[in-house]
């Protein structure tokens, strides 16, 4: 890892030459800050539901006004994030259909699956057992693919199925009455298998993992430094720089105060989460 | 003067003469026990207060009809205990096989209070009047120590906080039920006597001298009709309401209480009902209310399904589901209150897709735990062997 050693020598001469590349939009940090502040809060309203026979559900919830108090909230952060997932979905078609904007539904940027990223996961797999060198990422690798697919098919379906419970008699005029039932089990099955992900896979994956920890401050501050650009995503860095497109990525450093805040906010958001998953556990496996 | 003075002595000697010994006697006693400090020697109150006795309901009588061992005075030390059931023959046999038998253990006055200050139990002063009758009971079915001793429970504090005990003791409503409306007063029976008013198969009956609509309406249902044919697992009144602790039916503790209660019995349509949404959020407590056994299935008459009557019957399920679920239609009561997705016979939809939510939730997590697993290890082990190369801190 020669870019490694270069790394350590450059942060310890030079912090302040270092430059920094915009990886999110202000737009994309906004809605994954309104992504985690609304699963958080689905998740800890739902899990006392979920898990309403265990010790910590009776109390929460008495301590925020009893279940009335419960599903109003679930309810809240549930059209909160709908509106999210809604203005994202539009953003989407707009980019991708009606400004003809190229990389969304297909390419190196879109968030599409293809052969790399097959081709990827085979070959990290390899490199965890060492049996092959690491791969080269592109701009997003194929497990934050399949983070953003999990969160949207786990938006429609937890969505469509919490929608279908909400407003049980009007779905009933399309829906069998079995299907009634279905929606339970599928909403809170796929609703603990989202929290599981997130706060165990996700946490890791990309904030908990050596080469971020304790916490990838990217999606917060929206940019990174070279030296992470180019460890993470060096085929990205590589295609940019040979398009001699670099120029137009580059960011400003975060200030100190966006930093501290991101920390105590991520930090928060991790910690609930966390505390959220142990809770989770104990109801599932104490019974 | 002096006519007057004779006329008063005339008059003296008339009530002496004409007047009645027992007023006389009275008298010579009250000389002494009219101090109402007096004690025996074991230190007990023989003090009696004359007024008061005198408007008692025994006041017409002369101590000596009770305390007939006594002739003379001086009197004896030690004197014979009055013997109520001379006068009160009925009372005396009613307590003849009951659980107060014992005289020795349960005196007349244990419930009736001092002899001396005896009231009709239509009177507020009587220990036996409507709203007295709790506290009186109480002074030993709210003591701890005793009810240990008798196996018992301590039945006073409950009934207090009870329906029956609010009605009775902050409104004051003399039909409000007390001890002796379920339990009798004198021939109380053990709830496992068969002759006793709170024995299990007599309690509706019992219940049912104020809740006549309610015990009609059992009578009718499944459960009265069970218990009826001599089935003593069916539910009483006291099985889901309590015995002494009866809550407001409607009142939040009571529908939180009551669902493990139906549960008891109904072990499978309890562990199924967890399942639902109903239960799920119906058990985290609060304001808003969820179903619980009896919204759908009724309270007293619960009637199968079978039923036309029942509110469960498929003619009458809209109705019921739409009680809380305004525009339910005939659709929407397809859905299965008790549905079993672990049953691959009677819910085979419920089933497969549980069974596939599972599958997807284990297999991703599966995956990604040993997939992220191996990236910790192998990042780690990279990191601390670039740095050792470098002869770094964590080398």
């Amino acid at each position: 890892m020669a870019d490694f050693e270069q790394t350590e020598v450059s942060n310890a001469q030079s912090h302040a030459g270092e430059r920094y590349f915009v990886r999110f939009t202000r737009a994309q940090r906004y809605m994954h800050a309104v992504l985690f502040t609304t699963f958080l809060g689905l998740a800890a309203t739902g899990l006392p539901m979920r898990f309403s026979e265990s010790f910590w559900a009776r109390r929460f919830a008495s301590g925020v006004g009893g279940f009335g108090s419960i599903i109003f909230f679930h309810k809240f952060f549930a059209v909160v994030l709908t509106v999210a997932f809604l203005i994202h979905v539009k953003e989407v078609f707009t980019r991708g259909l009606l400004h003809r904007e190229k990389g969304i539904f297909w390419g190196n940027t879109s968030m599409v699956a293809n052969w790399k990223d097959v081709k990827d996961l085979f070959g990290h797999m390899r490199w965890f057992l060492g049996l092959g060198p690491k791969p080269q990422f592109e701009r997003y690798a194929y497990w934050e693919k399949f983070d953003y697919w999990a969160v949207f098919w786990g938006m429609i379906v937890i969505g469509f199925s919490g929608y279908a419970m909400w407003f049980a008699p009007f779905f009933a005029h399309f829906l069998p009455g079995w299907a009634l039932n279905a929606v339970l089990v599928i909403h809170s099955e796929e609703g603990l298998l989202a929290i599981l992900f997130i706060f165990s896979i996700h946490f890791v994956n990309t904030h908990l993992r050596p080469d971020s920890f304790p916490m990838d401050m990217v999606i917060f501050t929206g940019v990174e430094s070279e030296e992470e650009f180019k460890t993470k995503r060096p085929e990205e860095y590589q295609r940019v720089a040979a398009q001699g497109k670099l120029e137009s990525r580059l960011g400003v450093k975060p200030p100190i105060w966006l930093l501290n805040f991101s920390k105590v906010v991520g930090f928060t958001a991790i910690f609930i989460g966390l505390l959220l998953l142990v809770l989770t556990l104990s109801a599932y496996f104490g019974g | 003067m002096k006519i007057a003075s004779t006329f008063a002595l005339i008059l003296g000697a008339l009530l002496v003469v004409a007047a009645p010994r027992v007023a006389q006697a009275d008298a010579d006693c009250l000389g002494c026990h009219g101090d109402k400090s007096m004690q025996d020697a074991a230190g007990h109150s023989i003090g009696v207060d004359g007024d008061i006795f005198h408007a008692s309901l025994h006041g017409s009588m002369k101590c000596g009809d009770c305390h007939t061992t006594i002739k003379d005075y001086p009197h004896p030390d030690q004197v014979t205990p009055v013997k109520c059931e001379s006068c009160h023959t009925g009372e005396a046999e009613g307590l003849v096989g009951s659980v107060h038998a014992n005289r020795a253990e349960h005196p007349c006055i244990s419930c009736h209070g001092d002899a001396h200050t005896i009231f009709p139990k239509s009177d507020p002063r009587s220990a036996v009047y409507p709203l007295n009758v709790p506290h009186t009971c109480g002074n030993c079915h709210g003591n701890d120590a005793l009810a240990k001793k008798h196996g018992l429970p301590n039945v006073y504090p409950m009934y207090l906080d009870s329906i029956h005990g609010f009605a009775l003791s902050k409104e004051g409503l003399l039909v409000a039920a007390n001890c002796q409306n379920c339990h009798g007063s004198h021939h109380i029976l053990s709830h496992k006597d068969p002759q006793s008013p709170t024995y299990k198969t007599n309690i509706p009956k019992t219940c049912g001298q104020c809740h006549a609509g309610i015990t009609a309406n059992y009578l009718g249902g499944v459960h009265g009709k069970a218990i009826a044919s001599g089935n003593l697992n069916a539910p009483v009144c006291s099985d889901c309401h309590t015995a002494h602790a009866i809550l407001q039916p409607t009142e939040a503790t009571f529908r939180m209480q009551s669902t493990p209660i139906c549960g008891s019995c109904h072990k499978d349509k309890l562990s199924t009902y967890r399942d639902t949404f109903h239960s799920q959020l119906g058990s985290l407590g609060g304001y808003v209310e969820t179903a619980r056994c009896w919204d759908c299935h009724g309270a007293h008459d619960v009637l199968p399904a079978s039923d036309p009557r029942s509110p469960i019957a498929p003619a009458n399920l809209v109705a019921t589901c739409g009680k809380c679920h305004a525009g339910a239609n005939a659709s929407f009561v397809q859905y299965q209150p008790h549905a079993n997705a672990h049953n691959r016979k009677l819910n085979p939809a419920l089933f497969f897709i549980r069974l596939f939510m599972n599958l997807l939730l284990a297999g991703v997590l599966t995956f990604f735990m040993i997939h992220t697993i191996l990236w910790l290890i192998r990042s780690r082990y990279q990191q601390v062997k670039t740095r050792s190369a470098k002869g770094g801190k964590n080398g």
